[in-house]
């Protein structure tokens, strides 16, 4: 045995006033379905913290490396429990250090006496351990500011929990604790890193995406499904709408002058997903939309496209600078699948010169010669639904390998 | 014929050889293309990556697949020192390298690189107090190889590499072409190498194969420069065939690395013993050294005058190092351990690799006799055929 259990420290959640029991159910049923896997899990819940442990040390290793991506923990520490007896405190600090690369680093202990009956005091309690543990293990200093490793005892009444590391979590609200949204999902980098966003302050993400065969390739599709995969390891499930969309993209082509075709494009978006939000009750839609990025992204262009619907338009992503998202689209893994180069139905038919201010009035005069609600509502039947995380299909290559 | 020159190479294996020829008949695209052929080459190819990144504790991203053991020295050598000049221009390495260590030092040296070599004892081991005085804080790649080429000394690199990390911000880079399969061979964090290349025809994988491999996210610079393959590091249309190859090789090898070992050191302690009594005939190689790898000398004789004895019996092995037997020189290596005179022209190595039996071994032991019998005048060579 080595380490007894995880400490979680709660997030924002401790702040919650009436709702409390609501997020930390919710984190809890977050955990559990997260690291289904792991069989033999088990979770505690107090006030300000939950316990999880296992029996099995890989499952424990594995929660360690995998917690940092759950959203509504601030962070947690690996901990070791003993007896509160001082012998056995002395013998659990010393085993823990010695586990590290102590040698030369400084150290302190750091004493919290919950238990106020226990027969030393917090000051006499810190001495009498890091004695031990600086006499047991030479070659390090004494630091009580900024120490490398600090070791946190504290004891309790029932026993004492030890533990050296405190890895931050991903803080934010646990997954599903603030409703659902529906998300406009492309394949470029900034929709997964919206839905990233969203899912760290509690809304649980479905996703729609415009698939428009032939011109763009199973292959996009398929990049779209993993980029849901993976944004789906940061709490729950993410239901995928594809919605077949070659119709509608060439009649618009038809329909209106080119200079506004991708407007109206954005605009027809919307109303679908708008349609697709009403039966799966979602409360809002969300873009990746980001202020100046490209012609679709003026003012004047949101306003057109938001001029079709009254659901609350979210765009996480508006103020950010294009290096941001990167680095987050990096941090959450979702980067490298994004740039790979498939056309995806934006890029399709994209006109020479975009309109940058189209305005409201005209797009819905050039947009009231053809009746698109037949074709919108089709498309919506038609869509294809995939849920994710799914179990990874991997192709069969053992024989070669 | 017996063949013991499996340092030199080995015979690739038929597993190997069949997922070479399949992986070449079925996913033949180029896994850099769009279509769905080339995204199934491509997830092929990951598979293979996240194989030896699994056997060897890193993550994908940071295995590159090369041509074989030459270029992965040549690459994480030179990569990392040019890209890493900022932190200053020197490099150390042992006296004992391969040549394609050694060389690519000396090419840095022409670009400014001061060049630091540390000293061996009689066993080819480093003298780390050495390493310990040539390191500064401009050093900034330290190459010293797991196992010796030649005499099969083995180096602490756990040790060294802690000398290297506390003692200054150089990388430390392994050469483990000899080593893979037969010690293991990972990275271990800050208590292990920084970098490590591994080459696929030692371990019954193919000629044109290798490994370069880092330990994490780390400055270096790419020496084929093109299309951006291999994270940028290697470009040119990636071999799949190749890559699936060794890493069929490398699993393989690590899968009965324990099994093959046993009997290695069998056999090494059993020609020890044989060699051990015997008149001049000096002993390089020790049973602290390479499970596979004995080196001895006969004293007077040239090398090559063993090997073609030897081999008129049916027993094939080689000058210290194939790839300078044919000079005629005295090896760097032999030099640096410092051979007693008259042994130093005659070193051979015996190696041993997979399918070889007990009663090869003995059939070496009695052609080596009878080889001693003969330079000694003891026989004559026509009475021996």
């Amino acid at each position: 045995m080595k380490w007894h259990e995880i400490l979680v420290r709660y997030g924002e959640i401790t702040t919650k006033g009436r709702n409390r029991n609501q997020f930390i159910n919710r984190l809890r049923d977050n955990l559990k379905s997260t690291f289904k896997d792991l069989e033999g899990m088990k979770i505690r819940l107090e006030r300000d913290r939950l316990y999880i442990n296992s029996p099995s040390d890989d499952d424990m290793n594995a929660l360690i490396e995998r917690l940092p991506d759950v959203f509504g923990i601030q962070s947690f520490s690996p901990v070791a429990e003993c007896a509160t007896d001082l012998e056995a405190m002395k013998a659990l600090g010393k085993e823990i250090v010695a586990d590290l690369n102590y040698e030369g680093k400084s150290f302190k202990v750091n004493v919290k006496r919950s238990y106020k009956k226990f027969e030393l005091e917090t000051y006499e309690l810190n001495r009498v351990i890091a004695s031990h543990v600086l006499s047991e293990l030479p070659g390090m200093t004494v630091e009580m500011k900024n120490p490398d490793i600090e070791l946190r005892v504290e004891v309790r009444e029932e026993a004492t929990y030890m533990s050296v590391d405190v890895i931050p979590g991903a803080a934010g609200l646990p997954v599903g604790s603030n409703g659902k949204a529906l998300l406009l999902l492309s394949g470029g980098i900034d929709s997964p890193v919206a839905a990233y966003l969203m899912m760290k302050r509690g809304v649980t993400v479905e996703a729609i995406h415009f698939f428009s065969p032939p011109f763009t390739s199973d292959q996009s599709l398929g990049k779209v499904k993993e980029l849901s995969q993976i944004v789906s390891k940061f709490g729950g499930k993410i239901r995928l709408h594809v919605i077949p969309f070659t119709e509608i993209q060439q009649t618009i082509q038809q329909a209106v002058p080119k200079n506004v075709t991708m407007t109206t494009t954005r605009r027809l978006m919307m109303q679908v997903a708008d349609l697709v939000r009403e039966e799966t009750k979602c409360k809002a839609l969300v873009t990746g939309e980001n202020l100046g990025q490209v012609a679709s992204q003026t003012l004047d262009s949101l306003a057109a496209i938001n001029a079709v619907t009254n659901t609350p338009i979210l765009r996480p992503l508006i103020t950010y600078d294009k290096l941001e998202i990167i680095d987050i689209a990096q941090k959450i893994g979702t980067y490298e699948t994004s740039i790979i180069p498939f056309e995806d139905c934006c890029t399709v038919f994209t006109p020479a010169n975009p309109k940058t201010k189209p305005r409201i009035e005209k797009m819905e005069y050039y947009e009231s010669f053809t009746d698109f609600d037949e074709m919108i509502a089709k498309a919506v039947r038609n869509r294809e639904i995939h849920d994710f995380p799914k179990k990874e299909v991997k192709a069969d290559f053992d024989d070669l390998l | 014929m017996i063949y013991l020159d499996h340092s030199a190479t080995t015979k690739p294996s038929a597993d190997v050889m069949k997922a070479f020829v399949q992986a070449n008949e079925r996913y033949y695209a180029n896994p850099a293309s769009l279509h769905e052929m080339g995204v199934e080459v491509n997830i092929l190819l990951n598979r293979s990556r996240e194989q030896i990144a699994g056997l060897i504790h890193t993550e994908p991203e940071h295995v590159i697949f090369t041509s074989g053991g030459s270029e992965s020295n040549n690459f994480l050598i030179k990569g990392i020192a040019r890209a890493n000049t900022h932190r200053g221009k020197h490099i150390i390495v042992s006296s004992i390298e391969h040549a394609s260590v050694l060389e690519t030092a000396r090419a840095l040296e022409k670009e400014g690189f001061h060049v630091d070599y540390v000293d061996v004892d009689k066993h080819g081991i480093v003298d780390l107090n050495n390493l310990k005085a040539k390191l500064t804080k401009d050093t900034v790649v330290v190459s010293i190889m797991h196992v010796n080429n030649e005499i099969g000394a083995i180096q602490p690199i756990e040790e060294i590499a802690k000398i290297v990390h506390e003692g200054s911000r150089a990388f430390y880079h392994v050469d483990a072409v000899q080593s893979f399969g037969k010690l293991p061979v990972y990275f271990n964090g800050e208590l292990g190498p920084d970098a490590i290349s591994v080459s696929g025809h030692k371990i019954n994988g193919l000629k044109g194969t290798g490994i370069a491999a880092l330990r994490k996210r780390t400055t270096i610079e790419a020496i084929i420069h093109g299309g951006g393959q291999e994270m940028g590091l290697r470009s040119g249309t990636v071999a799949v065939p190749q890559d699936v190859a060794i890493a069929k090789a490398a699993r393989l090898a690590e899968q009965h690395r324990t099994e093959n070992v046993q009997q290695y050191i069998k056999w090494r302690n059993a020609i020890h013993t044989f060699l051990d009594p015997m008149e001049d005939v000096y002993v390089l190689s020790s049973n602290e050294g390479a499970p596979h790898i004995v080196s001895c000398s006969i004293r007077g004789i040239k090398g090559e005058v063993i090997v073609n004895a030897m081999q008129r019996q049916g027993v094939i092995v080689s000058t210290s190092s194939a790839c300078h037997s044919k000079d005629n020189q005295i090896s760097h290596v032999v030099q640096a351990v410092g051979v007693p005179d008259g042994f130093a022209r005659g070193v051979i190595r015996i190696s041993f690799g997979q399918g070889l039996t007990d009663a090869d071994i003995e059939k070496f032991k009695e052609a080596f006799s009878n080889v001693v019998k003969q330079v000694r005048g003891e026989i004559k060579t026509h009475e021996m055929a």
